[in-house]
């Protein structure tokens, strides 16, 4: 039962939402706003469920005194910190709000580390590209190229450099011509790859012969 | 001459870290102004919006954290303070849950003026909250603007409001009272009520999302602002008239906030990423002129052994 009743479930579930999209009149209609809001309701838990699944995992960690222990002591005082906070000393409802302890927190700790950490990227695409981009073929040159124009052409540098050359010519041009056709072409490629792959997985879930989510098989 | 070109391709990855820093950084105090032409993309968007009458009721999906602020934001503060100036009513969601804080921040930095608060009829409104100053124009809380909140539930969450906007999002997030109390929702049922979609998106669930659900099922204009990485994926959608303009990465922002006369962070970055795609572009250059200086030498030594 512990299988057949999660089967059942998401083909009920499934064969709603198929029938709803081509019919939107009732019984599929409320049918299919129901399924929305339970999906809303098990998503909230999931947060809950996700959160202390991170703090028995460090606690366990810091308890057993693994490798990189005192990194899970930070996650355990970050994440009590700002509970807390939110919770107890920032205003009740209004937590959200200018001045509010949790607004400090998310001001001047959260959002400059957040930025922080996407920022590296930065410097790392600086020395990948340095040390990684090679022309050691002709489908790494003309990738190279493409990014060459790309970057070029996404700044005011390209034209710039570019200036006596007639306006379809400049750099700008080129990186718009780039991304609106040889970028539109693959993505849909890749797109419709991916969706036709999606479709016949779904089916395969919904009619449940795709099983290995429930564990085993 | 081979020596010199060897220990260039081995140098200390910290060394093109600091040129990166310094390329990035001394820009931003020297504050020189680009040229920011304006894409095809860019100015769909902004068409779009200039066509909406007064009054137009906007949904806001701020779809992104404090990691991508630096591209996103500029475009929430130049969109809102387009809004304010042209009457357009707008209203903040999150289908992630940093964005309608970083939506709020946003009004909070677009208001110009330096008063805390007012008293007003015995109420408590607060300048950046509660009412909004953008040179003469003035947008207040409930009645011009408002903010929603965080909706779990991806993809869900839009489908959902294509038939109860109110079942979606109940309450405000600010004061938590029920949306209809609000004179903002006045009319609002369901997605398609809303005029236009701006979605600023940094990932899933973001724009692809919006394109699925909102274009394709409930027929509602969106208009897309995402970060550098995510916006080829959204390319595809313009051509078919399923996207109504993308604002693409800083670049984007900027041009954006040419076309509403409201240059600011990111025009102000243009010159740093300018910079930082110039030496990008230069480490490849050397770093290939480097590889194939010194590969007849390291192709002669696997030879000899």
């Amino acid at each position: 039962m512990r299988r057949e009743i999660p089967l059942i479930l998401t083909a009920i579930v499934g064969i709603t939402f198929f029938i709803q999209f081509f019919v939107p009149h009732s019984p599929m209609r409320e049918l299919s706003e129901t399924f929305s809001d339970w999906y809303s309701i098990i998503s909230a838990f999931a947060i809950w469920l996700g959160g202390l699944n991170l703090m028995k995992i460090s606690f366990e960690k810091v308890y057993k005194k693994d490798k990189d222990w005192f990194f899970a002591v930070t996650t355990i005082v970050s994440f009590f910190l700002i509970l807390i906070v939110g919770l107890f000393f920032s205003g009740g409802r209004q937590y959200l709000e200018q001045g509010s302890g949790y607004d400090w927190l998310y001001r001047n700790i959260y959002s400059p580390l957040s930025a922080t950490m996407f920022a590296l990227l930065a410097f790392f695409v600086a020395s990948a590209s340095y040390r990684a981009f090679r022309a050691r073929n002709a489908q790494a040159t003309v990738l190279l190229l493409a990014a060459f124009i790309v970057m070029a052409g996404r700044t005011p540098f390209g034209d710039w450099i570019t200036i006596y050359l007639p306006e379809g010519w400049r750099l700008s041009n080129l990186s718009n011509v780039i991304m609106n056709y040889f970028n539109v072409a693959g993505q849909r490629a890749i797109m419709i790859g991916i969706s036709l792959g999606i479709v016949s997985t779904s089916l395969r879930i919904i009619l449940g012969i795709e099983r290995s989510h429930l564990g085993g098989e | 001459m081979n020596k010199f070109w060897e220990r260039l391709l081995t140098i200390d990855r910290r060394a093109i870290f600091v040129v990166i820093f310094l390329a990035l950084s001394v820009p931003i105090f020297l504050q020189i102004g680009l040229p920011i032409p304006v894409t095809r993309e860019v100015q769909i968007l902004y068409d779009a919006l200039e066509d909406l009458p007064r009054g137009a009721k906007i949904l806001v999906s701020c779809d992104y954290d404090p990691g991508s602020e630096p591209e996103l934001q500029p475009m929430a503060e130049a969109a809102f303070k387009y809004f304010v100036a042209n009457d357009l009513r707008f209203i903040i969601i999150g289908l992630w849950p940093q964005g309608p804080i970083q939506g709020n921040r946003a009004i909070e930095d677009i208001n110009e003026s330096d008063d805390e608060l007012i008293v007003e009829n015995g109420d408590t409104l607060y300048f950046g909250a509660d009412l909004v100053v953008v040179g003469e124009d003035t947008a207040r809380y409930g009645i011009d603007f408002i903010n929603l909140g965080f909706q779990v539930g991806q993809e869900l969450v839009i489908q959902r409001m294509g038939t109860s906007f109110e079942a979606t999002f109940p309450s405000d997030r600010r004061f938590g009272r029920p949306q209809k109390e609000f004179p903002i929702m006045e009319g609002i049922y369901r997605l398609a009520d809303f005029d236009f979609v701006l979605n600023l998106s940094a990932g899933y669930p973001g724009t692809v999302e919006w394109v699925q659900f909102a274009v394709d099922r409930f027929h509602v204009p969106v208009g897309a602002g995402n970060t550098a990485v995510q916006a080829p994926l959204a390319y595809p959608y313009l051509d078919t008239g399923q996207l109504t303009g993308i604002l693409g990465g800083m670049k984007g922002g900027a041009e954006f906030e040419r076309l509403v006369g409201h240059r600011a962070r990111a025009t102000m970055s243009m010159t740093s990423q300018t910079m930082a795609h110039i030496f990008v572009m230069l480490f490849i250059v050397v770093g290939n002129i480097a590889f194939f200086v010194t590969r007849g030498k390291s192709e002669r030594r696997d030879l000899r052994k």
